[in-house]
């Protein structure tokens, strides 16, 4: 694309390239894309690959709920079901959700904080193909799985991978090597790329802005990129010890030679758990740009929501064995975990108070946006709901590894986070395209969606109390968990539908969607202060900022907001 | 949009003053940190858990010149950030290749250490548990200590093709920085390795 002044200037026209550049090949494109350091066009690879694999393991979810939909059903293979879970797993969490998740900070970051790019823009790049190489490595087992010339299969250890099932006399081929290696790499470009993240937060903000006079967003931003680097680390470790096991043969898990299988779990879950929170965190922050634009004020308690956010940074580190009470710790362990997590509650319920408070008395419109915001404010206290009650450890003991468990964290990762992530593409769209997404359509993808939704996992809810076990590939008929399990696959169908209206409403409103212009929604950052899309270079001039909300300054010089911050 | 960055006050022409290297290296320091937790918490767990001989007790030797050396290397290393600040340039490359040849015999040690305990003590890494958590924790730190060599070869190569000017001081920092690391953590490492667990 040709950067030029124009599109600076040009306040409300289309910020698309009017010059006649000569006309670029397909390989001249696709070359422009393999060798970029540009923030944007990596923010935005981040993005379309993780949508990719959102799809692929939306499709083995499809699979598994299929499968799942009467007793006593042959669809599918327990082999084959093992291998579907696992990687739909995997895929969600480190192909889909970090993908998305960083792709989203790669673009904005930078934006909002009125810097040219990423700290170290070349080890972005770097990140983002490591990302891409681990997850490519982890699909390549469904080829090389069982060694090169063998036929191929998926892993199927479930995607916290417990010992001894790792072992070499559990996991005989390659399966779970590819597996291993695949998350590590990628855990190599999540650190990365966190390690950009906070150099530019830190290093590169426009004169100005002191960091509390930040977006909330860059702010969340450089809490989960801490996170990432205390909670990913070990993961990392944890692997390679693995790798260790499994090719020069020690003992790290092995009990037959005195190792143990519970200290791959607290290793495990010592990321596991910060890692929901390196999700979500992100769909706070999404929320917090959101909800205020489209309630027509500020942000409420911005210094609470900072303090609140680095809060369930700092106590979500030390509650990860509560995904072990089952496992027999002591009482004095299990107190703890039990009381720790459910202090996670308090500065999470100040977040969803403030975001309230910022909607109270507010100017609501409801674009797409706004309300996936809103259906994602409710689930989320849902999913907080049902967190506490597992929190309390007899209950857990009752509900470990039933379809309870289930409902409750795809409440999290599907209610609150894919939810914010669907108002984050509607929101920023314009921005990076030039382009809005359809209005009528995103409605159509958001209501399919909620219901959906709600069918499947508010139902599912109750085989988890009936007893129904996760990880089952079907169940006797006598059981009575047949309709619910039916209700459920008719949700995930939903489901289904909306996610793929989304992915025909990118492509129909790249081509002829509604230009957009600089400032669609009337917002308050510095993103939106340049064109759409914005140019190589993002800002012809460094912005020099004066309060937490430049554009308002800018658009009410007589009542800005820096007289009263 | 122009006006947004309008002529303002002067106090507000300035962004922060932190620089991005030492900023990303203290990142790099923090994620490296929690992956050596890791190792030395499964050490110290298995500290004793051994089905079979060799212990620790039986077999180790505290290697002193080996980390006499190393810590000196941080010594020599800052010499050289100095000597490079002041625009001495032959006396950095001097205190540099002095750090490496510290640097690199306490591989060197390393290695004699691994040979021995391998060839004639027997304990290798699948032998017992101890074998498993002192292979993998010394040879992480060792492989740190690799990628620091590997960084300061760098260095001295561009040094000796004069590109290393008093201008690279604040760059030439942040490898110095690393290199402090893997010292520290071998303080840390060898505490746990050499005097608990012995």
């Amino acid at each position: 694309m040709e950067p030029s002044a124009e599109h600076i200037s040009n306040a409300e026209g289309l910020a698309l390239p009017v010059a006649a550049a000569p006309e670029k090949s397909v390989f001249e494109h696709l070359h422009e894309w393999v060798v970029t350091v540009d923030h944007k066009k990596l923010g935005l690879m981040y993005i379309v690959y993780g949508l990719l694999f959102l799809v692929v393991g939306g499709a083995e979810a499809l699979l598994i709920r299929l499968q799942l939909a009467v007793p006593n059903n042959h669809l599918i293979s327990p082999e084959a079901f093992n291998q579907l879970f696992t990687m739909h797993g995997t895929t969600m969490i480190f192909l889909a959700a970090m993908p998305l998740v960083f792709g989203f900070a790669n673009y904005l970051v930078p934006l909002m904080i009125g810097a040219r790019d990423l700290a170290f823009p070349r080890l972005n790049a770097f990140g983002f193909w490591l990302s891409a190489f681990g997850g490519l490595l982890l699909y390549f087992s469904l080829i090389g799985g069982e060694g090169l010339a063998g036929a191929g299969s998926a892993p199927s250890v479930g995607w916290f991978a417990y010992s001894p099932l790792t072992s070499r006399a559990f996991s005989v081929g390659h399966s779970t090597d590819y597996w291993t290696l695949g998350v590590l790499i990628g855990s190599f470009g999540s650190i990365a790329t966190a390690i950009n993240i906070i150099a530019t937060i830190l290093c590169l903000r426009c004169p100005g802005m002191t960091l509390m006079k930040m977006p909330l967003l860059p702010w969340l931003y450089l809490v989960v990129s801490g996170m990432v680097l205390l909670a990913v680390s070990p993961l990392t470790a944890a692997q390679i010890m693995l790798l260790l096991d499994r090719f020069l043969g020690s003992h790290f898990f092995d009990t037959q030679a005195g190792g143990s299988a519970v200290l791959w779990m607290h290793f495990f879950w010592i990321f596991g758990h910060p890692e929901v929170y390196i999700l979500v965190i992100p769909a706070f922050a999404f929320a917090s740009e959101i909800i205020p634009v489209f309630s027509r004020k500020a942000i409420f308690g911005y210094p609470i929501m900072v303090g609140a956010t680095v809060a369930i940074g700092f106590i979500s580190m030390s509650v990860w064995a509560h995904h072990m009470f089952a496992v027999g710790m002591t009482s004095t362990g299990n107190t703890f975990f039990a009381i720790s997590t459910m202090l996670v509650g308090i500065p999470t319920g100040i977040k969803i108070f403030n975001w309230i408070g910022t909607m109270w008395g507010g100017k609501i419109r409801f674009a797409t946006p706004m309300l996936f915001s809103i259906a994602f404010l409710a689930q989320f206290l849902i999913a907080g709901l049902t967190g506490i009650m597992l929190a309390a450890a007899p209950f857990n003991w009752q509900l470990t590894d039933s379809y309870f468990v289930i409902a409750h964290f795809h409440y999290v990762i599907v209610g609150a986070i894919v939810f914010m992530i669907f108002a984050a593409i509607y929101y920023w769209f314009p921005k990076a395209t030039g382009r809005l997404l359809d209005e009528r359509l995103g409605r159509w993808h958001f209501w399919l969606f909620l219901i959906g939704f709600h069918l499947t996992f508010d139902i599912m809810h109750i085989p988890g109390l009936l007893g129904m076990p996760r990880r089952i590939y079907t169940y006797e008929a006598d059981r009575g968990w047949g309709m619910l399990n039916m209700l459920c696959t008719v949700g995930a169908v939903f489901q289904a539908a909306g996610l793929l209206i989304l992915v025909f409403n990118i492509v129909r409103s790249l081509l002829k969607g509604q230009a957009a212009g600089n400032d669609p929604w009337d917002a308050w950052t510095l993103e939106w202060a340049t064109s759409s899309p914005p140019p190589e270079y993002n800002f012809a001039e460094t912005p020099v900022v004066k309060s937490r909300r430049p554009l308002w300054d800018l658009k009410h010089p007589t009542d800005p907001d820096w007289k009263y911050e | 949009m122009n006006t947004i960055a309008a002529n303002s006050t002067p106090e507000l022409t300035a962004g922060p003053s932190l620089s991005r290297g030492p900023v990303a290296m203290a990142g790099l320091i923090i994620a490296e940190s929690a992956i050596f937790t890791i190792f030395i918490v499964a050490y110290l767990f298995y500290l004793g858990k051994s089905l079979s001989g060799p212990t620790p007790q039986e077999v180790l030797k505290v290697p002193i010149v080996n980390t006499i050396c190393l810590l000196s290397s941080s010594v020599t290393i800052t010499c050289a950030v100095r000597a490079l600040g002041r625009g001495r340039n032959l006396s950095f490359g001097v205190w540099w290749f002095a750090t490496m040849a510290l640097g690199s015999y306490f591989l060197f040690g390393t290695g004699r250490e691994w040979m021995r305990l391998i060839y004639e003590k027997g304990l290798t890494i699948g032998t017992n548990l101890f074998g498993t958590t002192f292979y993998s924790l010394v040879g992480l730190h060792a492989s740190h200590v690799i990628v620091g060599l590997a960084a300061l070869l760098v260095v001295l190569a561009l040094t000796a093709c004069g590109a290393v000017q008093t201008a690279h001081a604040k760059r030439i920092e942040v490898v110095a920085i690393y290199w402090h690391f893997v010292d520290a953590i071998w303080v840390v490492v060898f505490t746990v390795v050499y005097i608990i667990g012995r």
